[in-house]
């Protein structure tokens, strides 16, 4: 389990790093979707890999916490990913004006002048 | 009533949040009472920043045991809840934050604020990221602030459109999005690694990890001080900054000028948090920082030697304060800190001023501007469009706008220049005397560098200034301005408060040395945020 988590995270990050550093608005988007899927990931791995452990009390159970998995980056990457999705959508925004404004989705607003 | 007292602490984050909620519920068309409504939020943060100062300073009583306050959040305990944490330092840049969104306010009425739409809300979202960032006491709430705080620039920096802004935009939010999720990575390892995010607790549970686990939070506090000057604009990663300062409307620059201190009061908070428990990893201090500093500060000088436009030099003037605060917070000894604290205050007001100054004074330049886009051609500059005037002035113009705007010019150059009588001269003087006061400890060269780039910094601001200052005031072909009472009145009015700062800086000054002094003084910190150390239960 953890090299297959591993594997997505670091994959994920990689594309992600990737496309970031493409010249077109959308790759960039995207990339950055990517990474934080990967970050997201790696927030939910903070709080060890445990198989079918429930992250909240439950009365049948007891309160032995080792029978527990950590609810607090449960609790963390709820909050990433909310405030990752709105930022993104602000990210799309700003992308679609800037297409508008400048008549090309060329990072920089304008095309390099030497393709 | 102390039970009321008590809960002080959480206004500045409360308040501008309801007023936001309300302002982007009421309709757009119901413009006096929203004006009045934000205006009205924004004047009680200002009382509750100086009623919080007043308490953290000890000349107004406090429901706190110590000069630090703190907050449990739904009165939870320290290591398992959520605090805020008020201390000299955060109260000083709560009432920092409070004045400057004043005056960019009050000067946003006059016109800007019409220029697009949502721009109240915004500005009270970003006022409430900006408080939260100051008082909160744990990594993952810093974060959280940071994105109220950064979501609202984007808005507020996009504010007014236009082809040049949306694309130094794109930009913006890409790199703060990116250095965004690097934070969380650091976040999520610390946590992962400590088993912790409160930053009281953290000292004692890094000292006792093994070494393993140490090197790894060793990379989350490099990532995490990565971010943190991505944030203060330091060199090498400052490069979307000027564009991005430089292209939005002029009341969100004047805010903005306080958001790269933001970066920087973390680094520093957070630093002295980790370094005087001895556990800091480099970018949060030392000879790295100090270097990093010194390398902010020249580029900064090279951009406002080499700044077309005045927009543009008051971006890179903000990237050369930053430089100068990294590179005191990286000296070796904490004599330089209760100066640098003053000069942070100093220098946020002077640039939030010269923001505004800049757009009045370039108003009505159209007839010298055809003259001066020939040249703006020979350098491959593009002029600005002057799409982003809305309307025609309306209201009452002042009268003597030239001389009001000649004055106001001549105070803002020698503020930031760090000339008397402002209070820039009086910080900058300052850091000096410090830096040689620590002369027995630091390295010669060190102190010799600081005294050598701050002066240098000073004169190529006061070359480039004046340079421009010429070309827009001793413009043969303009015609005079018409200002408004509201447009005039922060920028005077930010100016009389840095005055005030110089006139009777023994006030001031003995704050700032007492915050520095509270703020080294992490024991008082870490017990007053966690009362007891924490008990382990089988």
């Amino acid at each position: 389990m953890e090299l297959i988590f591993s594997l997505a995270v670091g994959i994920m990050a990689a594309a992600g790093i990737y496309l970031i550093l493409r010249p077109r608005t959308f790759q960039v988007i995207i990339g950055l979707s990517l990474l934080a899927y990967a970050v997201n990931l790696f927030i939910f791995a903070m709080g060890r890999l445990r198989h079918g452990a429930p992250p909240v009390i439950d009365p049948r159970l007891g309160s032995d916490p080792a029978l527990y998995t950590d609810p607090l980056p449960q609790a963390l990457v709820l909050t990433a990913i909310v405030i990752g999705f709105a930022t993104t959508a602000l990210f799309l925004v700003v992308l679609l004006a800037s297409r508008g404004l400048n008549g090309t989705d060329h990072v920089d607003g304008r095309e390099p002048e030497d393709e | 009533m102390s039970d009321w007292l008590h809960h002080l602490t959480l206004l500045p984050i409360l308040l501008p949040m309801l007023t936001g909620t309300l302002l982007l519920l009421s309709s757009d068309s119901r413009h006096a009472p929203r004006i009045a409504l934000s205006l009205f939020a924004v004047l009680l943060q200002l009382a509750v920043a100086l009623a919080l100062l007043a308490q953290a300073d000890g000349l107004l009583s406090s429901p706190w045991p110590t000069s630090i306050g703190v907050y449990a959040l739904g009165g939870w305990a320290a290591p398992f809840g959520i605090v805020l944490v008020v201390d000299r330092l955060a109260a000083a840049m709560l009432l920092l934050t409070a004045t400057l969104g004043l005056a960019a306010l009050v000067y946003s009425i006059a016109r800007w604020e019409k220029a697009g739409v949502h721009y109240l809300p915004l500005f009270q979202f970003l006022l409430m990221g900006l408080n939260g960032t100051f008082l909160t006491g744990d990594l993952f709430n810093l974060f959280v602030f940071f994105e109220v705080m950064l979501a609202a620039s984007y808005g507020l920096a996009l504010h007014g459109s236009g082809g040049p802004r949306v694309r130094a935009g794109l930009h913006y939010v890409a790199v703060n999005l990116l250095a965004s999720l690097f934070f969380l990575i650091a976040a999520a390892l610390i946590y992962g690694v400590t088993g912790t995010l409160n930053l009281a607790e953290l000292p004692q549970r890094v000292a006792a990890l093994n070494i393993g686990d140490r090197q790894l939070f060793d990379v989350a506090a490099a990532i995490l001080g990565v971010v943190f000057l991505v944030k203060a604009g330091a060199w090498p990663l400052n490069f979307w900054l000027p564009a991005a300062y430089g292209n939005t409307v002029p009341p969100v620059g004047a805010i903005f000028a306080i958001l790269t201190k933001v970066g920087v009061y973390a680094l520093l908070r957070i630093g002295v948090l980790l370094q005087e428990s001895g556990v800091a990893p480099a970018p949060f201090g030392g000879t790295w920082l100090f270097y990093c500093g010194l390398i902010t500060m020249a580029i900064g000088t090279l951009g406002v030697l080499g700044a077309q436009k005045l927009d543009r030099l008051a971006a890179f003037l903000v990237v050369v304060s930053s430089g100068t605060l990294l590179t005191a917070f990286g000296f070796t000894g904490t004599l330089l800190t209760g100066p640098a604290i003053y000069y942070l205050i100093s220098s946020v007001l002077g640039s939030g001023a010269f923001f505004m100054l800049v757009e009045m004074a370039e108003r009505n330049r159209q007839q010298g501007a055809d003259l001066l886009a020939i040249s703006f051609e020979a350098f491959g500059m593009e002029q600005r469009h002057d799409s982003e005037h809305p309307d025609e002035m309306v209201g009452v113009a002042i009268p003597a706008a030239m001389a009001f705007l000649g004055l106001s010019f001549v105070s803002c150059v020698l503020l930031l220049t760090g000339l008397p009588p402002f209070s820039g001269f009086v910080g900058k003087f300052a850091l000096l005397g410090a830096s040689l006061a620590s002369l027995p400890h630091a390295p010669l060269l060190h102190v010799g560098l600081f005294i050598v780039g701050l002066l240098l910094s000073g004169l190529a601001g006061l070359i480039a200034l004046s340079r421009l200052g010429i070309r827009v005031f001793w413009d043969m072909q303009r015609q005079s301005p018409h200002l408004q009472w509201l447009e005039a009145g922060p920028v005077a009015a930010l100016l009389v408060v840095c005055l005030w700062l110089a006139l009777l800086p023994e006030a001031a000054m003995a704050y700032c040395a007492a915050a520095s002094q509270s703020l080294y003084d992490i024991s008082a910190y870490i017990h007053s945020v966690v009362p007891l150390p924490p008990e382990v239960t089988p």
